[in-house]
């Protein structure tokens, strides 16, 4: 029998997913043995006409990481997603939004401001910014529209499965690829990952008292936790609560909290709040004007909360 | 922006033990107070999870009002608390989604306060007619456009 053929594709990513599938190391070795690589722009030479050359099915599966901000990126995924029986959309920013995702906290305009204009490294004095058409000697240059938000991939095509983490864990990609291999694969639309929250995982819940009150947020950037304890418990925001578990815990490790990266679990509508709620009703304070001062002490609570998953929360992006 | 004829629509999280009841209160009392609430009854103030304000946002609404008991008096105990503590952190996320704070607002109205709760319900009305419509939807890049 003839191997399947899979396809990688990047959007608007960091490169990470791209890592972390050499990350798998040795057992790249048996992904190849059992599937041919038709597409993979980071590490193979594939243009766009041979992907519109592809028969459809041929190519059985697409793994595209990445959020969706450009017309180019909007373009290929509607591509793959003709082409390909399969899409799976690999890691958080295709998943939720991701980190790319933050600039929906923003507009566009802000965007290209902070990039073009106000960036330390940046010097424009003619306040140039990236235009779709240019006239270069006698020759039309063209670049993809950048357009008004960032979207995640079930924003702009249907998508089979969704392999959570920034970036999804070899664990994962492996079992992904023993579920395609085998054919043993879980409801369309599901997440390939566990359904409990990290607390229940955590090596640190035991420590996690059954009360627990907030009275300041501690931030790592000024101070190391404690390596055993509770993030949580000692006022570092750990995402934990309202994070899908999965991940095999390696930030809290590390002695990082929990930023969120594999999403909620299935049932959650908006991670967001869910989390809002849950640090809300923590809080050390009972006045109005106790819980008023405390939440202006949280730095950025939007991007905070919804850190990998803005394009995907229930109001997706600021107003303009 | 706002034109005469724009009429809020304001949700209401009324918790049923003290808010919906000093809400009926205000009806039989006959006082006078806009038709711009759509009330949700709610067992607690404590109950009104801040994922439905922001969904209410997103279907169209143009205020949120969440009313429970006041401190010390709720039925559940801690419920009005909870409430009182996720209040403002709330607002600080609905202030980064460009939503401005007066659109939500987390008021303590008994039973017997019929007249505080048409005065709320009033004011409420009065200050988002002056913000104008929300509309999100319209508004909102995500929503044009998506597949
Ligand atoms: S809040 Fe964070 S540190 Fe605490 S138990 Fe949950 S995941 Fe572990
Ligand atoms: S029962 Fe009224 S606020 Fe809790």
């Amino acid at each position: 029998m003839a191997k399947p053929k899979v396809a990688f594709y990047w959007c608007a990513s960091c490169g990470g997913c791209e890592e972390a599938v050499v990350d798998l190391n040795e057992d790249i070795l048996k992904v190849v043995e059992v599937v041919d690589i038709a597409l993979w722009p980071v590490a193979l030479d594939f243009k766009k006409k041979h992907v519109e050359a592809w028969k459809p099915g041929e190519v059985t599966v697409a793994f595209i990481n990445g959020a969706v901000r450009t017309s180019e990126q909007e373009e290929w995924v509607k591509l793959l997603r003709s082409k390909c029986p399969m899409v799976i959309a690999f890691g958080s920013c295709a998943h939720l939004g991701g980190i790319p995702g933050l600039s929906n906290g923003t507009t566009r305009e802000r965007t290209l401001a902070a990039k073009y204009f106000e960036s330390p490294t940046v010097d424009n004095p003619t306040r140039l910014l990236p235009q779709r058409l240019t006239q270069v000697n006698g020759y039309a240059l063209e670049l993809p529209e950048f357009s008004a938000s960032v979207r995640c991939l079930n924003q702009v095509i249907e998508v089979d499965y969704y392999l959570p983490g920034c970036p999804p864990t070899p664990e994962w990609i492996m079992e992904a690829c023993r579920m395609i291999i085998t054919g043993h694969l879980p409801a369309k639309g599901s997440v390939i990952g566990l359904e409990k929250s990290l607390c229940d995982e955590c090596p640190r819940k035991e420590s996690k008292p059954e009360v627990l009150k907030i009275s300041a947020f501690r931030r790592v950037a000024d101070s190391t936790p404690d390596p055993e304890k509770c993030f949580l418990a000692e006022g570092y925001i750990c995402m934990g609560p309202a994070t899908r578990s999965g991940c095999g815990e390696r930030c809290i490790r590390g002695n990082m909290p929990c930023r969120g990266c594999f999403g909620p679990p299935t049932e959650s509508l908006d991670i967001g709040t869910k989390f809002l709620s849950a640090i809300g009703s923590l809080l050390d304070a009972d006045t109005e004007e106790k819980s008023a001062e405390l939440a202006a002490t949280l730095v950025d609570p939007l991007g905070t909360f919804y850190r990998f998953s803005l394009p995907s929360s229930i109001l997706k992006n600021r107003l303009g | 922006m706002s034109d005469a004829k724009f009429e809020p629509k304001i949700v209401g999280f009324l918790c049923q033990w003290c808010s919906y009841t000093g809400a009926d209160l205000a009806g039989t009392s006959r006082l006078q107070y806009p038709p711009t609430l759509r009330t949700i009854r709610v067992m607690c103030s404590g109950r009104v999870d801040p994922t439905f304000v922001v969904k209410a946002f997103a279907e169209g609404a143009d205020g949120v009002l969440i009313a429970g008991c006041h401190p010390g008096d709720c039925h559940y105990n801690e419920g009005n608390y909870r409430a009182m503590r996720r209040y403002p952190l709330l607002l600080e996320l609905l202030d980064q989604f460009g939503i401005e704070r007066e659109r939500v607002r987390l008021e303590w109205v008994s039973a017997s306060e019929g007249e505080k709760f048409a005065g709320v319900v009033n004011d409420m009305t009065a200050r988002i007619k002056a913000l104008g419509p929300l509309n999100w939807k319209e508004r909102s890049a995500l929503y044009s456009g998506v597949a």
